[in-house]
């Protein structure tokens, strides 16, 4: 069997086995989602150092007849972009099993349904990356819905249900607008070079501009919701409060980058003459999503609302190297998503266990935490640095290539999304201070520190963190292809630098 | 003047022919077979014949037949198709029927009266369910194989006949039921009587009921215009009142929440695939000359259909009643299919219809399963926490309501993809998108049923779910089966509706 389909099938079956196990014995259930979690992840790694980092295109194809009638199939694919985002997954989840090991404990169904759940969502997690069929996209985009629902509304916190369902009915509501997208591109298709959803296929098709701005609006607006964009933000704060963190760290750091990755695969590669159309408003959107998030990251009580907050303003950034149409700012956005989801995961982890020690989740409850529970402190301090993109880790390679690569297109807009990171210093440092420095707030004197479980899963993250702050190459080998491929298919050339001159 | 006998082609209206001869015996053993022996004895009549019968409609499957009795019936794929389904459906409808609790035990008693108590005392309870859904089940079947106005209207007099009987048949909550069955007569009566002033008004354009012929004339165009539109506007009334289209649909609710559930079930199910299978062969057949005179309006009935349904779905508070606006929309985004006009747009609708009937049936038969001391508890506010106490049943119904929302991997959505490709590829592109978007309102109170059984703790007033019999257990496990594979693999019914989907002029 095929790689790809190996690697999406291996936590389906993980599931079936887990649902065959005795709910009772949820230590075996655990160590079993962990070893199969952790086997996904050897072969996602594996599927990495195969890759052919100088060939074009697809790697790892396969192709099946799925539904004949229809022109549908069942048809897999990696090239850089989707390679690293499968990877992030993959690694992603077994951190995210090994560092909740409890969260699963108080929900409202069994610890069993829990890793069940969390096992399906890792095959459509991989299966949306990997389709190069839109209709398979599709499939997999909404199928995914429906183990996030039941993750956030079973086993979160707070006003669980009511976040669950702001969720999945903001994600469906984009959804159709695409199904509408995916109807009309379909059809065209049908007329001019027969009924196909290949996405290479679909790209070659010649849509006059209305249709292609009407299409590229249904799909646009569905990645929007998704990867929230302002305005279309305001499930992530509450869904990201109530899941737990285990939740949202899948959510925000894998799922929602569905979002910008749709952008990328689907509304510039199939529709790039609306994409030109519509490059200034998007690039608006993703200032104001910058700044917007960022201010009301420093204004957050509530730690999780904080990181929920920091990452609408980094899908600002993501989705101002997307459209900003160069290959730096496209090469910035795609690494940005891969460290944006591990910084992002180590500060939900992190976060994630001062709220279960503390029992609380306000930030001015914490205090002197630094020297109460100094490996829980500095690991907090490791991953908010890589938030604020401090030199030396991963973010910030991204973060400036994004910031160069729409300079040289959009020099206004690069100029105020600057301030992001000047916002990002203030709402990552005040939290540090108020939570890890100062005296030690009464009451948590005695909390424990990191145990060799936790230490053995944030590790890991700030280990990658590290390292792709310093020696990024690796990464931006994979994924600079792909960029430049996307750039081109969209019909852009990088402006040469000028000196001197006024653009 | 001589008299010469009509011709009538037997082997290709033997699945008809079956199902009314069944139905006839039916009311012979009600009236000579002991109480006792009655029950099974009709079970076992009624499904052989469905067994009979579709074991006809399959010789049939590759004869192209084309006309039977005198040009009054077609016999074409689609019709076949539509046959085997409705058998089917009603197939499963018999098994879900079979548990005669729901039915009260004597129909003609008053409710609440000694005589009523009393023949439940006894057991003797009447078995007329059978035949009646016998004879709605053979008018279903022709309802889409008639080829001129006057069969049509006979079919549909007899499938709705006995449905207004049966839509008052309920044991519990009987006048509730009544007053569903005497709504939905007078109502299905008015708008039978549009339907009829329609036929007349196109015979008198075309100076001919036969659908061919009302194409000929609409084709070369000497008629009175006039008489068209009036023919074209009032029969319509009397289809878009059958499939419960807006502003038609105002009987739906009621009477489904009304009728005994298992009615509800065949009715929702089967009722839908015969009407549209009607209405998609006049419109294709006889009208589709005259598009441009009725497209606009019929339009205007889907959006309006499907943002009613949606809309009005949101305020229910009975799960019956949800489900009825639930089907309003989906005779909404079914009229898509009518519009597109064209061979993928009856191929999709052929699809939908299969698709819809089985999900429906299973939805209702699983209503069926949650009760209290009184019946069936259609209240939704106690439906809350039923995952706690029968996660299986709420799994299941899930399923069902994510159907019909339209998710991936399930049925439902394969439907609602291949309809608005077909509407979109027509041209409708607007139809399209308000299906879209009131797809996305109605996700909203399907979403809010799961959130109920799963999300919410229960109350203390706990209902309890009854463990279901061995034929309702059966409709819904099979219902779920076919609702889950047409979702995700889909190919061979739509190879199979491919091969068939023409239409006979």
């Amino acid at each position: 069997m095929n790689l790809l389909t190996s690697m999406g099938a291996l936590p389906l079956l993980g599931a079936l086995l887990i649902a065959f196990l005795p709910a009772a014995n949820t230590k075996l259930i655990k160590q079993a989602a962990f070893v199969i979690s952790l086997l996904v992840a050897g072969v996602g790694i594996s599927a990495a150092l195969g890759f052919d980092v100088n060939k074009s295109g697809f790697q790892y194809v396969e192709k099946y007849s799925w539904i004949p009638a229809l022109g549908i199939n069942y048809q897999l694919g990696v090239d850089g972009i989707s390679l690293i985002l499968i990877l992030l997954s993959v690694i992603l989840v077994p951190i995210v099993i090994l560092a909740g090991w409890n969260e699963s404990e108080n929900g409202r169904f069994s610890v069993k349904t829990f890793y069940v759940l969390i096992l399906i969502l890792e095959t459509m997690m991989i299966g949306v990356f990997a389709a190069t069929d839109v209709f398979l996209f599709y499939v997999f985009f909404e199928a995914m819905l429906v183990p996030v629902y039941f993750l956030i509304g079973g086993y979160g916190t707070g006003a669980r249900q009511a976040a669950a369902v702001k969720f999945l009915l903001y994600s469906l509501f984009g959804g159709l607008l695409m199904l509408a997208s995916i109807i009309g591109i379909f059809v065209i298709s049908g007329n001019q070079i027969g009924r196909t959803f290949d996405i290479e296929a679909l790209s070659t098709l010649q849509i006059d501009s209305t249709t292609q701005n009407f299409l590229f609006l249904g799909f646009f607006i569905a990645f929007a919701i998704k990867a929230p964009l302002w305005p279309m933000h305001t499930w992530l704060p509450d869904a990201a409060k109530s899941a737990t963190p285990g939740t949202s760290v899948l959510l925000l750091g894998v799922l929602d980058k569905v979002g910008t990755f749709g952008m990328i695969r689907y509304c510039v590669e199939l529709f790039p003459e609306a994409s030109k159309t519509f490059t200034p408003l998007i690039i608006t959107l993703s200032v104001i999503s910058i700044l917007y998030g960022a201010f009301l990251a420093i204004g957050q009580k509530d730690i999780k609302g904080l990181i929920a907050f920091t990452s609408i303003s980094h899908f600002g950034f993501i989705t101002l190297g997307i459209f900003a149409m160069t290959t730096q700012g496209n090469s910035g956005a795609t690494l940005y998503m891969l460290n944006h989801g591990f910084s992002t995961a180590a500060l939900f982890l992190t976060a994630g266990w001062m709220i279960s020690r503390r029992g609380s989740s306000t930030i001015s409850e914490f205090g002197g935490l630094q020297r109460v529970t100094p490996i829980l402190a500095w690991s907090f301090f490791i991953a908010g640095m890589s938030s604020l993109a401090l030199p030396g880790l991963s973010s910030f390679v991204s973060e400036f290539l994004v910031l160069v690569g729409t300079y040289t297109r959009y020099p206004v807009a690069a100029i105020i999304a600057t301030f992001g990171i000047i916002l990002a210093a203030l709402y990552i440092l005040i939290p540090v201070q108020k939570a890890l420095h100062g005296p030690t707030t009464p009451g948590n004197e005695n909390l424990p520190d990191l145990n060799k479980r936790e230490i053995a899963a944030i590790a890991p993250v700030i280990a990658v963190i590290i390292a792709l702050g310093f020696y990024p190459k690796p990464a931006l080998d994979i994924i600079n292809p792909a960029a430049q491929a996307t750039i081109t298919k969209a019909g852009f050339s990088d402006p040469a630098p000028v000196v001197g001159g006024d653009k | 003047m001589t008299f010469t006998a009509p011709a009538l082609e037997y082997g290709a209206l033997a699945p008809m022919l079956v199902i009314f001869g069944a139905a006839v015996i039916a009311v012979i053993v009600e009236a000579f077979v002991s109480a006792k022996l009655r029950a099974p004895v009709q079970l076992s009549i009624a499904l052989g014949a469905i067994v009979l019968s579709f074991a006809q409609v399959w010789r049939l499957r590759g004869t192209s037949t084309a006309t039977a009795a005198v040009n009054s019936v077609v016999v074409d794929g689609p019709v076949l198709f539509m046959q085997g389904t409705i058998l089917i459906l009603a197939f499963f409808a018999f098994l879900l029927i079979a548990d005669m609790d729901a039915f009260a035990a004597q129909a003609s008693a008053i409710p609440g009266s000694v005589e009523e108590r009393k023949a439940l005392q006894v057991g003797k309870i009447q078995t007329e369910v059978y035949p009646l859904t016998l004879f709605a089940v053979g008018g279903m079947m022709l309802f889409p194989a008639a080829n001129d106005l006057i069969t049509l209207f006979v079919a549909l007099e007899v499938l709705s006949l006995p449905l207004y009987l049966m839509a008052g048949l309920s044991r519990r909550r009987r006048l509730l039921s009544q007053e569903a069955a005497l709504k939905y007569f007078l109502l299905g009566a008015y708008s039978s009587a549009f339907f009829l002033f329609g036929a007349a008004f196109l015979y008198g354009y075309a100076g001919d009921v036969s659908l061919s012929g009302i194409h000929a004339a609409i084709a070369s165009g000497p008629g009175n215009d006039a008489f068209l539109l009036i023919g074209m506007i009032s029969l319509s009334v009397g289809l878009l009142f059958k499939v419960g289209a807006a502003p038609f649909h105002a009987w739906t609710p009621d009477v489904y929440q009304g009728a005994p559930t298992p009615v509800t079930a065949f009715m929702a199910a089967a009722t839908k695939v015969a009407a549209f299978g009607a209405a998609l062969r006049i419109f294709y057949v006889a009208l589709s000359g005259a598009q441009w005179s009725w497209k606009p309006v019929i339009t205007a009935v889907a959006i309006l259909t499907m943002i009613v349904g949606s809309v009005i779905a949101i305020a229910q508070r009975d799960v019956k009643r949800m489900l009825a606006y639930s089907s309003i929309a989906h005779a909404g985004f079914l009229l898509t299919g009518v519009l597109a006009l064209n061979q993928e747009g009856l191929k999709a609708s052929l699809f939908y219809l299969a698709s819809y009937g089985f999900t429906t049936l299973g939805a209702f038969a699983l209503v069926t399963l949650v009760r209290d001391s009184s019946g069936e508890v259609t209240d939704l506010n106690r439906w809350v926490g039923l995952a706690k106490r029968s996660p299986s049943v709420a799994l299941i119904f899930s399923i069902f309501l994510l159907s019909f929302a339209g998710i991936p991997l399930t049925a439902g959505f394969i439907g609602k993809f291949t309809i608005f490709t077909a509407a979109y590829d027509s041209g409708n592109i607007g139809v399209v998108v308000a299906g879209v978007l009131s797809s996305a309102i109605a996700a909203f109170f399907y979403i809010r049923v799961i959130v109920m059984m799963f999300f919410t703790d229960p109350e203390e007033d706990t209902v309890t779910v009854t463990i279901p019999s061995l034929y309702t257990n059966l409709t819904i496990w099979i219902a779920a089966i076919v609702t889950i594979a047409l979702g995700v693999f889909p190919t061979p019914i739509l190879d199979a509706i491919a091969s068939l989907a023409t239409f006979v002029r």
